[in-house]
Formats: C-alpha cells, sequence, structure tokens
C-alpha cells in the first residue's frame, strides 16, 4: 500500500492566497453589483499583497512537502516577490485600462491570479511533473488573457498563436521530461542529479535536455524559438502584455535555471557550450530586428528578447554570481518593462490605442511628467547610470567576465549600444519631434499612475541602492548551487 | 556623515535641479536666474578648492570615501589632484557662461533646458572627481543623455541626426571600457585578493604587460579617442557642434571634450603604463594628422561655427600630443592646452554665438567689415582668435610651446609636423578675422548691428582676463599642476620598469 504523503499546506500558502483570491473573484463576479468590476481588481490586488506579504515574511525559511515536488527556499520566495509585484502592478494597471476598453470583467482577475499562481508554482517547483503543471496552468491562463479582446482581430491572432505554438513547445518539455525520466528514473530534481552522477553523461539525457531547452526557449522567447512573442505583444491587451514580458518570463527562468543547475548540473558544460551561441543569437536577433519596428508594442517584444540574451549570459557564466545576477537583473527588468507598458496602455489616440512611434512625438510638451518616466523607462532599459538597467547589467556581464567569457560580454555590450538607437528613438519623438495630426489623450488613471510611480521609484532605488537586493539575490541561489 | 566639500561642488547643481523642477513652468524668468544663481553659487563654493589645495603635493586632496556597494567593492570616493582641480574649476567657470549665453537664445522650454544644463554640469564635475572606476563609469555614462537632449531638443535644424550620432559614438566606445573596466577589476582581484574598483589602489598595482594589458588599454583609449576627438574617431565633432546651441557648443568644447584627455591622463597612463608607451608612437602619428588635417579642413570652411569645430580637432591633437610624450613639460603643456582650449574656443562659440543672434546666419560671407559697427565686440573677438592661433603673450601659447618642447625631444620630425599647424592655425583664423572684420560692409542688415550688452560684456570679461593671465602668467596654473604630474611620470615610468624587470 502506498502511504499517503504527508501534507504541509504552509509549503505552499503564497500559491495558495492567490488561488484563493482567484477563486473569491470568481464567486463575486456572479454577485452584485453586476454593473461595476472595479471591486474585483481590488480583491485581486489584495490577495497578491497578502501573497508578496507572506512570502516577504518566510524570508530565510526552508521547507520540502509533497514529497519534495514542492520546495520552500530562498530562491522560490525571491521569485514570488518579483512574480506578485509583476502581477500587482499589472493588476493597478488593468483596472482603469479595462474600463476604458470596455473589457473589464471578472474572469480577466482571475485569469490573472491564476496565471500568477502557476508562475509562483513554478519556481518552487522540485520535481519536473510539477515544472510541467505549474507552466500549463500559468501558460493556459495567458493564453485565454491574450484573447480578451474579442473583437480585435489582432487581439484573436494572438491568442491563437501563443495557444498553438505554446502547445507545440509543452510537448517538447514533456517529451524532454519523458527521456530524463527514462534515463535516470526520476522526475525529482535531485534524484535526477544523483542519478545522472553515478552514471555519467548518457546521450538520453543529453537529448532530453535538449528538448528541455526547446520548451523553456520558448517559454523565455530565446532565439529561434521567439517568433511569437511580436505578436503576440502586439495583439494582446497592453496589461497582459506587461504580464508576459515579466511574469511569464520570471517564472519560466526560475524553473529553468532550477533545472539547469540542480538536476542537470553534470551536464553543465553541455548546456552551457549551447546557451552561449543561444544567447548570442537571441540578443543579436532580439536588437537588429528591433531596429526596425515602428510600432512600440512590436519593437518592446524584441528588446525583451534582446534582454533574454543578456540574462543567457549569467547562466552561460554559471556559479552562484551568474545565477544572482540573472535573479537581480529580472527584478530590474521587470520594474522597468511594466513602467513602459504601462505608459503605452495609458496613451490613445482617435479612440485606438497609441502604439506607433510617431504617435508619441511631441509627447513631453503637452504631458512631460509622462514623457520623463517613459523616457526614463528607457534609459533603464538602455542601461544608462544611475538606473536599475545598468546595474544589472553591470552585475550580470561581471559575472560573465568573472567566468572568462570576455567575448560573450564584448558582443554584449555592443549590442547594449545599438539598442540604444532603437530606445532613443523614441525619445527622440517625444521631445524632439511636433506632433502631426489628431493629439495624443492620456486617460487619468489613479492605480495606473501609482504604479508607474512604483515602478519608477524601484528602478531609481534599484539603481542608487542595489548592494542589498543583490545581495538577497545572491543568498536566494547560493543554496542551489553547491 | 557630513558631505565634504567636492560633494558640495558636485551635486549643487543638481540639487538646484530638483528645486527647479517644482518651480511652475510658466515662470521663466525664474528658472533662468535661479540656474544661473545656482551656477554662479557652485562657481563660489568652487574657489576654496583652489585657494585650499596644496600644489607642491602630489596626493589625492579634498578626498572623501563611503562604502556604497561593499560586496564589489565599489565606494563613492571622490579627490582631485593637480589635473582635475583645473578641469573642475574650467567646468564651474563656463557653466554659469554657457547659462548666461542661453539667456535669450533659448526660449522654448526654457524650465526642461536650465535643469538639463544642471544635471549636465553635476555629470561632468562628476568624471573629473570621481577616483572610483564604478563611479566614473556612472558619471561618464550619465551625463551622456543631459547632452544629447541640449543637442537634439535645443539644436539646430540637423539636431536629431547630431544628437544621435553623438550618442551612438560614445556609446560604443563606453561599451568597451565597461567591459575592460570589469576585465580589470578582476585581474586585480585574482591577482591580489582584494577586489575594488578604487583607482588609486588599481594604479599602484603592477599590471603585467602583454596583450591583456594591450587590449584593455585599447578598450579604454578607444572610449576616450572618441570623446577628444582624436582623428580619426572625429567625424561626430563637426555634427555635434554646428546643431548644439551656443551653450552646449561652449559645455561641449570647453569641458566635454577635455573628459577624452583627462581619461586618458588618469585611467590609461597610470593603468597601463606598458601599454601606453607601446601604443604612444601610434597615439602621437594620429595626433599630428589630426592637428594638421583639422587646420586644413577648418581653413576652408564657410560656417563660422564649423571653423570652429575643425579647429576644436586641431587644438585637441596639441592635447593628445602633449600627454603621449610622456615628459614633464609635454604633459605639462598638454594639461594648460586643455585649460586653453577651454577658454579660448569657449569664448570663440560663444562670440560665433553671438553674431548668431543678431544676423542669424554663420556664413563667413555674409559678414565683413564687422568693426566699423561693432569695434567692441571685433576687439575682443581679435583677443580671443589671438588667444586661439597661440600669440605669445595670450594663454594659447604657453600650452602649444611647452607641449612641442615635450614632443621635439619624442621625435623631431613629428614635432616639426605638429608646428605647421599653429601656422595653418594662424592662416585658417586670422584670415576668417579678416574676411569678418575688416574690409567694406558688404551686407546692408550687417550696418544696424548692435554691439555688446552689459550681460555678453559681463560673460566675456572674465574669459578674457583669464586668457590674459595664463598667457601673461601661467606659473600659477602650473604650479597646481606640476607636482602631480612629475608623480604621475614616475609612476608610468616605475611602474613600466618593474614591469620589464620581471
Amino acid at each position: 500500500m502506498i502511504p499517503a504523503p504527508p501534507v504541509s499546506l504552509s509549503v505552499l500558502l503564497p500559491v495558495l492566497i492567490v488561488l484563493g483570491a482567484a477563486a473569491l473573484v470568481l464567486v463575486l463576479d456572479v454577485l452584485p453589483p453586476r454593473t461595476s468590476k472595479a471591486h474585483l481588481g481590488g480583491v485581486a490586488l489584495a490577495g497578491i499583497l497578502a501573497a508578496l506579504l507572506v512570502a516577504v515574511g518566510r524570508w530565510g525559511q526552508e521547507g520540502r512537502a509533497f514529497r519534495d515536488m514542492v520546495l520552500l527556499d530562498g530562491y522560490a520566495l525571491f521569485f514570488d516577490v518579483i512574480i506578485c509585484y509583476a502581477a500587482a502592478l499589472v493588476v493597478m494597471l488593468s483596472m482603469d485600462y479595462l474600463a476604458r476598453t470596455g473589457h473589464e470583467s471578472g474572469e480577466y482577475y482571475s485569469l490573472v491570479l491564476f496565471a500568477t499562481a502557476g508562475m509562483m508554482l513554478m519556481a518552487s517547483a522540485g520535481d519536473l511533473i510539477v515544472v510541467f503543471l505549474a507552466l500549463e496552468l500559468m501558460s493556459l491562463s495567458l493564453y485565454v488573457l491574450a484573447g480578451l479582446f474579442k473583437t480585435r482581430l489582432t487581439s484573436g491572432e494572438a491568442s491563437m498563436k501563443y495557444f498553438l505554438l505554446g502547445a507545440f513547445a509543452s510537448s517538447f518539455l514533456l517529451y524532454g521530461i519523458a527521456l530524463i525520466y527514462g534515463a535516470t528514473g526520476s522526475t525529482n530534481l535531485d534524484r535526477i542529479a544523483a542519478s545522472a552522477a553515478a552514471k555519467g553523461p548518457e546521450p538520453m539525457v543529453l537529448a532530453g535536455v535538449g528538448l528541455l531547452l526547446v520548451g523553456f526557449g520558448f517559454k523565455i522567447s530565446s532565439v529561434p524559438f521567439h517568433m511569437w512573442a511580436p505578436d503576440v505583444y502586439e495583439g494582446a491587451p497592453t496589461s497582459i502584455t506587461a504580464l508576459i514580458a515579466t511574469g511569464s518570463k520570471a517564472a519560466a527562468f526560475a524553473a529553468m535555471i532550477r533545472v539547469l543547475v540542480v538536476a542537470l548540473r553534470g551536464a553543465q558544460a553541455d548546456w552551457s557550450a549551447l546557451l552561449w551561441v543561444v544567447a548570442v543569437v537571441t540578443m543579436t536577433v532580439g536588437n537588429v530586428v528591433a531596429l526596425a519596428q515602428s510600432n512600440l508594442k512590436r519593437m518592446l517584444a524584441y528588446s525583451s528578447i534582446a534582454h533574454v540574451g543578456y540574462m543567457l549570459t549569467g547562466l552561460v557564466a554559471g556559479g552562484s554570481q551568474g545565477a544572482g545576477a540573472i535573479l537581480f537583473y529580472l527584478l530590474a527588468y521587470t520594474f522597468t518593462t511594466i513602467g513602459a507598458f504601462g505608459v503605452i496602455g495609458l496613451c490613445s489616440r482617435a479612440g485606438e490605442e497609441a502604439v506607433d512611434v510617431g504617435d508619441y512625438a511631441g509627447l513631453a510638451r503637452r504631458h512631460p511628467l509622462l514623457a520623463a518616466t517613459l523616457g526614463l523607462f528607457l534609459l533603464s532599459l538602455i542601461g544608462i547610470p544611475p538606473l536599475a538597467g545598468f546595474v544589472s547589467k553591470f552585475y550580470l556581464f561581471g559575472s560573465a567576465v568573472r567566468a572568462g567569457y570576455i567575448w560573450l560580454v564584448v558582443i554584449a555590450m555592443l549590442n547594449s549600444a545599438i539598442a540604444a538607437y532603437y530606445y532613443l528613438r523614441v525619445i527622440v519623438y517625444m521631445y524632439m519631434r511636433e506632433p502631426a495630426g489628431e493629439s495624443m489623450a492620456v486617460a487619468p488613471s489613479f492605480a495606473g499612475g501609482l504604479a508607474l510611480a512604483i515602478a519608477l521609484v524601484g528602478i531609481v532605488l534599484l539603481g542608487l541602492m542595489p548592494a542589498p537586493f543583490a545581495d538577497l539575490a545572491q543568498a536566494a541561489v547560493a543554496p542551489l548551487i553547491r | 556623515m557630513t558631505p565634504g566639500l567636492l560633494s558640495v561642488v558636485t551635486f549643487l547643481p543638481a540639487v538646484g535641479a530638483v528645486a527647479l523642477a517644482l518651480v511652475p513652468r510658466r515662470l521663466e524668468g525664474v528658472h533662468r536666474a535661479g540656474a544661473l544663481l545656482v551656477a554662479v553659487a557652485t562657481l563660489a563654493v568652487s574657489i576654496p578648492l583652489w585657494t585650499g589645495f596644496v600644489g607642491d603635493s602630489a596626493d589625492f586632496q579634498f578626498e572623501e570615501v563611503f562604502r556604497w556597494l561593499p560586496s564589489l567593492g565599489v565606494s563613492y570616493h571622490v579627490g582631485i589632484d593637480g589635473i582635475s582641480l583645473l578641469l573642475v574649476l574650467l567646468t564651474t567657470f563656463l557653466t554659469p557662461v554657457a547659462l548666461a549665453s542661453a539667456w535669450y537664445a533659448i526660449e522654448d522650454r526654457t524650465k526642461e533646458f536650465v535643469i538639463t544644463m544642471l544635471l549636465l554640469e553635476t555629470g561632468m564635475l562628476g568624471v573629473f572627481v570621481s577616483l572610483d572606476l564604478f563611479l566614473f563609469f556612472v558619471f561618464w555614462e550619465a551625463m551622456l543623455i543631459p547632452m544629447y537632449l541640449v543637442i537634439g531638443v535645443w539644436g539646430g535644424g540637423n539636431r536629431i541626426y547630431a544628437a544621435v550620432k553623438f550618442v551612438l559614438y560614445t556609446m560604443v566606445g563606453s561599451a568597451l571600457m565597461l567591459v575592460a573596466i570589469l576585465a580589470l577589476y578582476y585581474q586585480h582581484g585574482a591577482a591580489t585578493g582584494v577586489y575594488t574598483f578604487d583607482v588609486p589602489a588599481l594604479a599602484r598595482w603592477v599590471l603585467p604587460p602583454g596583450t591583456a594589458q594591450n587590449l584593455m588599454f585599447l578598450a579604454f583609449a578607444l572610449a576616450f579617442a572618441i570623446k577628444v576627438p582624436l582623428f580619426p574617431f572625429h567625424t561626430w565633432l563637426p555634427d555635434a557642434h554646428v546643431e548644439a546651441p551656443t551653450a552646449g557648443s561652449i559645455i561641449l568644447a570647453g569641458v566635454l571634450l577635455k573628459m577624452g584627455t583627462y581619461g586618458f591622463l588618469r585611467f590609461c597612463l597610470p593603468l597601463f603604463p606598458d601599454a601606453s608607451i607601446a601604443f604612444a608612437p601610434l597615439v602621437f602619428t594620429l595626433a599630428v594628422i589630426g592637428i594638421v588635417y583639422g587646420a586644413w579642413v577648418s581653413t576652408v570652411q564657410p560656417d563660422l561655427k564649423k571653423l570652429v569645430a575643425y579647429s576644436s580637432v586641431s587644438h585637441l591633437g596639441f592635447v593628445m600630443l602633449g600627454l603621449f610624450t610622456l615628459n614633464q613639460q609635454g604633459l605639462v603643456g598638454g594639461v594648460i592646452q586643455m585649460i586653453n582650449h577651454g577658454l579660448s574656443t569657449g569664448a570663440l562659440f560663444l562670440m560665433v554665438g553671438m553674431i548668431y543672434e543678431r544676423r542669424h546666419t554663420r556664413l563667413i560671407s555674409e559678414f565683413g567689415g564687422l568693426w566699423k559697427v561693432v569695434p567692441a565686440f571685433s576687439a575682443l573677438f581679435l583677443v580671443v582668435v589671438l588667444s586661439s592661433l597661440g600669440l605669445p603673450g595670450l594663454n594659447g601659447f604657453v600650452g602649444e610651446f611647452l607641449v612641442l618642447v615635450g614632443a621635439f625631444q619624442v621625435s623631431g620630425w613629428l614635432a616639426a609636423a605638429a608646428t605647421s599647424g599653429i601656422v595653418f592655425a594662424a592662416v585658417y583664423l586670422l584670415w576668417m578675422y579678416q574676411r569678418v572684420v575688416f574690409g567694406e560692409i558688404t551686407h546692408e542688415a550687417n550696418r544696424s548691428l548692435a554691439d555688446l550688452t552689459p550681460r555678453e560684456w559681463a560673460m566675456l570679461v572674465p574669459l578674457v582676463v583669464f586668457i590674459v593671465w595664463i598667457g601673461v602668467y601661467p606659473a600659477a596654473f602650473t604650479g597646481k599642476t606640476e607636482a602631480t604630474i612629475a608623480a604621475l611620470i614616475a609612476q608610468v615610468q616605475s611602474k613600466a620598469s618593474v614591469a620589464l624587470a620581471r
């Protein structure tokens, strides 16, 4: 008889809070008042903040549950914080955005919460099966959310594309899990590591690693699995684009780093050589194609691909320095990217969302504060000190130089210089050109403004006082890398 | 902990910028006056740096060290020596002049303009006072953005092209410099066990000569050479200068270009002595090419501002020549020439801006016979032109003479070629002056030009005072810097010989 596994739900508490809030939103959705859904956003926000507080409060604790399938450690908690920040900012940005576009609904908030729960679970997965389940929970919610604007053709296209390619990628991931299970006899990360260490390198494990990298590569949108990103980013509601660009990317990195450095440590020479190439190709393709974009959402999509390339250099560098630098980078990147998408979500022209760079001509004259805000987010994405983007790049590339990958860093830095061109082009339009045609309208939004203010404080704080956060990131990854 | 004098000087403009950001936009007069007040206050606060500086000492003075990112070995370490002292004062001196020059010239978005200029001043001062590579890089990159905005928002017709070109050139250069900074940091850490970005600590350590040192030198040198600009990295400069507003040109020529030469002095020479010696002939040659090429191209410019811009390529060539002679006369001359160029070329841009404000053209062919209409302007313009071409008794002569004395000790032929640059300088400057000021009035619009206003007098007189002062009694300035230069040369030579002895 198989003994029932010991149930210790407390390890899962942050995830459970988010799931509970999601269920609560679903119930409240059918109760009066039926005309306004604003309060549901408040419930969702409260749930995320509660999970955030619990995650922060648990810092330093360790735990395992469900036969080591779910882990509670500093690493998971650090990602919980990143993801909760991302989700909270997205919910705040969504409130007025949805009302303005006429798509306010209860299921939106519950799906965001479900996706958030999936992301958090990915960060605490100690078993490939949980990785897969959590990934699906996140992905399925996001597929639906991408198609939320039912009447808009691009939104439907985004959803369909995301779903089809995502399902394809998930099957690669599952196949990789199956191969690794076949070779090592376990799906548990620690046991895979032990078995691989005992048996030595096996072709089947390597094949499994390759397939896993395809699956993760899709979720983090690394080249050549990035094709979906521009279309999905463009078509999805801007608030959801922000969530896909930050939360889901962070979660995929969380699972990927843990799987690679814990379970597949033995094959590090193989995957790090592969990732070296992937990193270079990803950052270069992302930056070069971004140069040609005039749609801001597509430009940010390619820019986010480029940033994935930078982050992969940390994984190539290896060690707690490299992995810790990725964590810090993700934190900085989350604030910056959500901020940039948040500004776009506030701007509209002739009733349509203002996504063309030309729409932003002369923004600095009419809305100086908003233009300065977007400008600072873009400067942080370039990596101009003293903003968060610079310090996070510094940590990341520092770890790669330390590990001896000088040429990789040279390529990455030259890429950053190329990237400056397309980010600066937006600033050129905002500050140096005059508007043509109908002027742009900026929706007043208290929650959205607050979210932007938080993100702005975040990038300035992380830029000027990075030490405590970077040290936390190092502490979070240190136990993984023994 | 109380911030020291140097931090006050550095951050006072930024604090002023934040304060002005809170003032409503429509109070343009408050913005103009407030910014000028802040800049003058910064100048006033920086004077004790000069009076309190001990010229006999080669040590860093007014030092402040606070731990910033202890886990990385980054600290907020600032201090000045005989080289940075002069550049800090040049910056605090030229910024109020630039702000005053923009009093009427900048009418659009005054608030943003003055805030940008003040942030730029903090960035520039930060570059000159930083003694930590991380801190230096932060200021180095951060000051790009205000300058980019000054050119791109308040510049001329082709301003966007010029601004983007300026930023991209600089960013490519500094991208590789950051890699070299990281490489140096880890190599030093691995060799000594101390991971630090502290410049004096890194400079004390002897980096083994070889490919690694050469590559790091080249990475730093590229960033600085673009900024100087050393031939053939100069192509951004004419665009940036021509499009920038007068205030931007003054700061760009007066201070920003010096960051490149300062970088060579502060980082390349002491950190990579062997590579510096190895590459000195290359730099030397490029400097001489720049001197002659800049002078020739200046000669044929129809546009006053472009002429002055190319003359900067020529003059900065003298600075680079001086620095890479690696002897006392050459280096002192190079440092003085940095200050001279800041004063003379800053004044030239200022005066070109003054006639542009009156006539809205900068074409030399549009002028002629100005002496009859605006004698005071023409007289001061003559002083500035003569200072720029190196007339004995004015500041330009001192620097160029010392540089050439140093250069002749290294290579007679190259020094002779460089000397021809002085002759050509006389050609393009005097010919320009002749066409603008002498002769008959050929354009009716020039008959009604107004002579200098009190505001313009107030800007020009201090500049001319320094031009004459340095020319007549340079020891007041060289005295502050000689001890530092001697120590720097000793350091370079001792490190290079230690490396040879291994």
